[in-house]
């Protein structure tokens, strides 16, 4: 049973920091929360069907394309509808859940109610400890593996990086030091919905598209984030694996009660919470600013 | 001179709406019509209108009527004050005549106390929630205008689910020499599971079945390996299912994913759909579930309406797709009564003896249909290289060998 709980943790983690790191990041450079975020993921999950299942371009083409295709249309919605409220967070919160509903009806007029499934892009399986497991899923434990190590690279290995730590850290000193916040905060928005286009197109083949799929994993995500401290990269990528390995051993350990693990990682969240409200690594995001 | 135009205009309206009402008869035709069971209802409903319309309509008393059909969206699916809001504006503003279809339990309870406050038939062709039909029983001059057309009831579903389940069972023990074979229940946790796990537990020891274990994951669960591999190292031998929503295809992707021994039956909504093997690119192999219709002869109109249906639609229809029946069973019943007065429709269709499509229906008193195998309990399926087969009730002429995974 443990090899079971070390992997599904593992994949489940793997997808949800994908999602909050995301989230972290666009919102500890621009302050905003982006409720669309897994509206995104949902769309690039689409996009990825559209362009694999229906124009039958090749794997690699169909996801490239539906990255960079969802991250193009985040950069305009930003502009369009996130850019004139920015400073106005609860006007950026209802912006955002109304962009996504959006796009949820959209989907749904488009590609109907139907659940869709995209063929495994990896096929077969291999055995450890007596555990079948299936090669997309390691898939996606890979690519979020890749991408994680990626946006840390971004980050600290890059003037990019540079530029969007400084500006998380003060954005007025940044601005002052002739870095273009609006800029930067841009630069955010297209990385933070890239990785989530990027989990949309890997999990896509492993789970099944409709058009709300994105509520779920919303719900997850925002706890992550504030489990691991609200901004801070580090403590989203603890939240992820806390609350992916807590969602496995809640429906290994009790198998009538697997629809409960959401609920079990909620109440995790809420336990920290009460006793360091500004999360887990709340303060040391704080002394990095 | 205003009022006078006013005047003419309200009478001429009247009229208008009178000489519409005499020559057709109104069918609203509820669903979520964004998806699958929406799109039934309305093609089911669709053939049947135009095949009567083609013989020249409903005589009513020597007048022809043509069926006219309004295709309400409920949206049920994501909203019940959406699909009450339907069902008032198909009555006020479409003014329909009857109302026929509905899926989601809960907004077909709302849909019905709509429709009773109206005195409209409702022809149920959805929802199984045993209440819709025990409120007949329980208040029969409020609800007595509500008939259940398509699918039995939910304990009646459960029964003929163990029917099936008794010769899958049987089955496993000639091919596998297991006098008792190990059955793990996987039930998405929902309102309509709930009653139904415990009378599972209860059941399945007395079929000499022994019970593996209880996995219930959400109803819309992206991913069950966790409770794959669990029921692996269980080393059941069926994965009894009681699922509807979106995990269905999930299940049966991954048990195909990880070429797993057991095989899945039981109720699942997902698998009941053409688009299931797509859903699940093509990894749902020997997934089997309860279903409505299929080229078989549990009906005499049962395979000649499965292959016109297949012929314009392009795809099989599902169990919502008894809207087709729906609407003989209401032109059987203008035409015998002579009338559309639904009081005087209601003790007609209590007493009627009906072939149709899906089933040969009869009502019991709470206006549901009664219950038995090879007539109204529908059949069962198993998904075989990319086709549904049937294989259940085994005596009806079309239905084919049911296949273990190994």
């Amino acid at each position: 049973m443990l090899q079971d709980i070390l992997i599904t943790g593992l994949i489940n983690s793997g997808v949800y920091a994908l999602l909050a790191i995301g989230f972290s990041l666009i919102f500890g450079v621009a302050r905003i929360v982006n409720i669309a975020h897994t509206a995104f993921y949902m769309l690039a999950a689409y996009c990825f069907y559209a362009l694999l299942v229906t124009a039958k371009l090749d794997v690699l083409v169909a996801g490239i394309l539906a990255i960079v295709a969802i991250t193009a249309l985040s950069l305009l919605c930003y502009k369009i509808i996130i850019e004139p409220v920015r400073e106005h967070q609860a006007a950026v919160l209802i912006a955002t859940i109304a962009l996504a509903t959006i796009f949820q009806e959209l989907m749904q007029v488009g590609f109907g109610g139907h659940y869709l499934g995209i063929p495994s892009t990896i096929g077969g399986a291999f055995t450890i400890g007596g555990m079948s497991i299936p090669w997309q899923r390691v898939l996606i434990i890979v690519v979020a593996a890749a991408m994680l190590a990626a946006t840390w690279w971004l980050l600290y290995r890059t003037r990019l990086g540079l530029a969007i730590r400084a500006t998380a850290n003060d954005r007025e000193a940044a601005t002052l030091m002739g870095m273009n916040a609006d800029r930067v905060a841009m630069a955010s928005v297209a990385i933070s919905v890239a990785l989530a286009a990027v989990a949309g197109v890997v999990v896509a083949p492993v789970f099944v598209v409709d058009p709300r799929m994105w509520l779920a994993p919303l719900v997850t995500m925002l706890a992550i984030v504030v489990l691991g401290g609200l901004g801070s990269l580090k403590g989203s990528l603890i939240g992820a694996l806390t609350i992916g390995y807590v969602e496995a051993i809640t429906v290994f350990a009790v198998p009538a009660g697997a629809y409960l693990k959401g609920a079990i990682a909620l109440s995790i969240m809420i336990v920290v919470l009460l006793v360091r409200p500004e999360g887990l690594y709340g303060v040391a995001f704080e002394e990095e600013r | 001179m205003l009022r006078t135009l006013l005047s003419v205009m309200a009478v001429l309206s009247a009229l208008a709406t009178t000489a519409h009402a005499q020559s057709s008869i109104k069918i609203a035709i509820l669903g979520p019509m964004a998806f699958v069971q929406g799109e039934n209802h309305w093609a089911g409903a669709e053939m049947a209108r135009d095949e009567i319309n083609r013989a020249g309509g409903i005589n009513m008393g020597g007048r022809r009527l043509t069926v006219e059909l309004v295709k309400v969206d409920t949206n049920e699916l994501q909203s019940v004050p959406d699909a009450t809001n339907a069902i008032e504006r198909a009555i006020t503003r479409d003014r329909a005549d009857f109302l026929m279809g509905g899926f989601r339990s809960e907004a077909v309870l709302a849909m019905q106390e709509v429709a009773m406050d109206n005195k409209k038939i409702f022809l149920g062709a959805g929802a199984s929630l045993t209440k819709l039909g025990a409120n007949v029983e329980a208040n029969y001059d409020r609800y007595k205008y509500w008939f259940r057309i398509s699918p039995t009831k939910d304990t009646d579903l459960i029964r003929t689910v163990f029917t099936i389940l008794g010769s899958v069972a049987a089955q496993i023990r000639t091919d596998l020499k297991k006098e008792v074979p190990k059955v793990a229940i996987l039930a998405e946790k929902a309102a309509w599971t709930e009653g139904l796990v415990p009378a599972v537990q209860k059941t399945l020891p007395a079929m000499k079945l022994e019970i593996a274990g209880l996995w219930q994951p959400s109803d819309r669960a992206t991913d069950v390996t966790a409770e794959l591999s669990a029921i692996e190292r269980s080393g059941a031998d069926i994965v009894f299912t009681l699922l509807s929503g979106p995990v269905g295809i999930v299940v049966g992707r991954q048990m195909g994913e990880r070429n797993m021994k057991a095989v899945a039956f039981g109720i699942n909504v997902e698998a009941q759909k053409d688009e299931f093997w797509s859903a699940t690119a093509g990894k749902g192999q020997f997934v089997s579930t309860l279903d409505t219709f299929a080229e078989v002869e549990l009906t005499p109109k049962m395979t000649p309406f499965v292959r016109a249906f297949k012929e314009r639609f392009k795809k099989s229809p599902a169990y919502n797709a008894a809207t087709y029946d729906g609407i003989y069973i209401l032109k059987e019943a203008i035409e015998k009564t002579g009338t559309m007065n639904a009081d005087q429709l209601v003790p007609f269709l209590e007493k009627m003896d009906f072939v149709g499509a899906a089933f040969y229906t009869t009502f019991d008193k709470r206006h549901d249909l009664v219950w038995a195998p090879g007539k109204t309990a529908g059949i069962a399926v198993q998904w075989q290289d990319g086709k549904k087969v049937p294989f259940w009730p085994p005596q009806i002429k079309g239905m084919q060998p049911f296949r273990m995974p190994r």
